[in-house]
């Protein structure tokens, strides 16, 4: 994976991990690596692996059973919300990319429509 | 907190070296200590390491000065290699095992193995590269609460250097703590959890590498970059 180090690392790997949640690459109630294969397999250090999880947790897409082990949620309305949310931030990107190069809405929605047949 | 400085101070008679740095590192932490060459890195780390005498200020490891009993608990890797030439890499790892109560042995042959050296190598035929990858191995086979590593990733390959990287993670676990040096940041920029930059013997800034990029938007690269410039 690709890191910008401008950016919290922390963060760029949530979104990676939502997007496998999301695509199905880890499946409902995978059990996820531990924070310290987390760390190796990202090659990042492990507190930060350590707060990847917390802040998944957080937002209910994972959760923890002490002593065993992480998992993903098997709430699938929490992962069709995810879903919904990475799109809707992938659109505000695009949109106000588009708006700087002065595209006006009729403009873009027919250049989407060319994209989707 | 593992070790803590008040206003240390290097002095030489050409220069000083460290110039009243006071930090604190704390346990199960990555630290790195970044700065140009002649900063005052190296002086700093040995003074850790307990090889420097500080010509003024205080500097203690568990709230204990540093000596005998710190030494046997800190791992330093100096810059330059540390074995005697008459020796082969098999006869590195035994002369470690005698000096150092927590060098494991098989985490030796391990590293050796990954970082493609050979038990019968001898020391002075090694290529600086593989001398390098030698010192590391060494250094980490060593089950220490805190490792100095001063430029672990010098002179040594991209694919090396990955490997390094992955076994000082391995390394790094909740009771030990890490401070390494290193030109090489954007390579280390993913495994930090603190940064300190150090300008002509002085403490510059010390931060949270995470908060620092959410803070500023800027890599570690690019807030030195900002720092030396």
């Amino acid at each position: 994976m690709e890191f910008d180090n401008n950016i919290p690392i922390y963060i760029q790997v949530i979104n990676d991990i939502k997007k496998d949640i999301i695509t199905g690459d880890l499946a409902l109630g995978a059990k996820l690596p531990s924070g310290r294969d987390l760390a190796l397999k990202y090659k990042i250090n492990p507190n930060t692996a350590n707060r990847i999880y917390n802040e998944l947790e957080l937002a209910q897409l994972c959760f923890t059973k002490r002593g065993i082990g992480t998992y993903v949620t098997l709430d699938v309305e929490k992962i069709k919300c995810i879903r919904e949310e990475m799109a809707n931030s992938l659109l505000n990107n695009f949109m106000e990319g588009m708006k700087n190069l002065g595209f006006s809405k009729e403009e873009i929605i027919k250049i989407i429509q060319k994209q989707v047949v | 907190m593992i070790v803590q400085c008040k206003d240390l101070v290097k002095k030489y008679i050409s220069k000083t070296a460290v110039n009243g740095v006071s930090l604190e590192l704390d346990e199960g932490k990555i630290y790195a200590i970044l700065g140009p060459n002649g900063s005052g890195k190296t002086t700093f780390m040995k003074m850790v390491a307990g090889l420097v005498k500080p010509s003024s200020g205080t500097i203690t490891y568990k709230g204990m000065p540093i000596g005998v009993e710190s030494k046997k608990k800190v791992a330093y890797m100096s810059t330059e290699p540390f074995f005697y030439n008459y020796m082969t890499v098999a006869d590195v790892g035994t002369y470690y095992e005698d000096f150092f109560e927590d060098f494991s042995m098989e985490r030796y042959k391990e590293l050796i193995g990954r970082m493609d050296l050979n038990m019968k190598d001898k020391a002075k035929d090694l290529s600086s590269g593989l001398a390098a990858k030698l010192k590391i191995a060494a250094t980490l086979a060593r089950k220490a609460e805190l490792y100095l590593l001063d430029e672990p990733l010098n002179g040594i390959d991209i694919i090396a250097r990955d490997k390094i990287i992955t076994t000082i993670l391995e390394e790094a676990r909740e009771n030990s703590t890490i401070l390494l040096s290193s030109h090489l940041v954007d390579e280390l920029e993913k495994i930090i959890d603190h940064v300190i930059y150090i300008k002509n013997g002085s403490l510059e800034l010390i931060g949270n590498a995470e908060e620092l990029r959410a803070a500023r938007g800027k890599s570690i690269v690019e807030i030195y970059k900002e720092i030396y410039a």
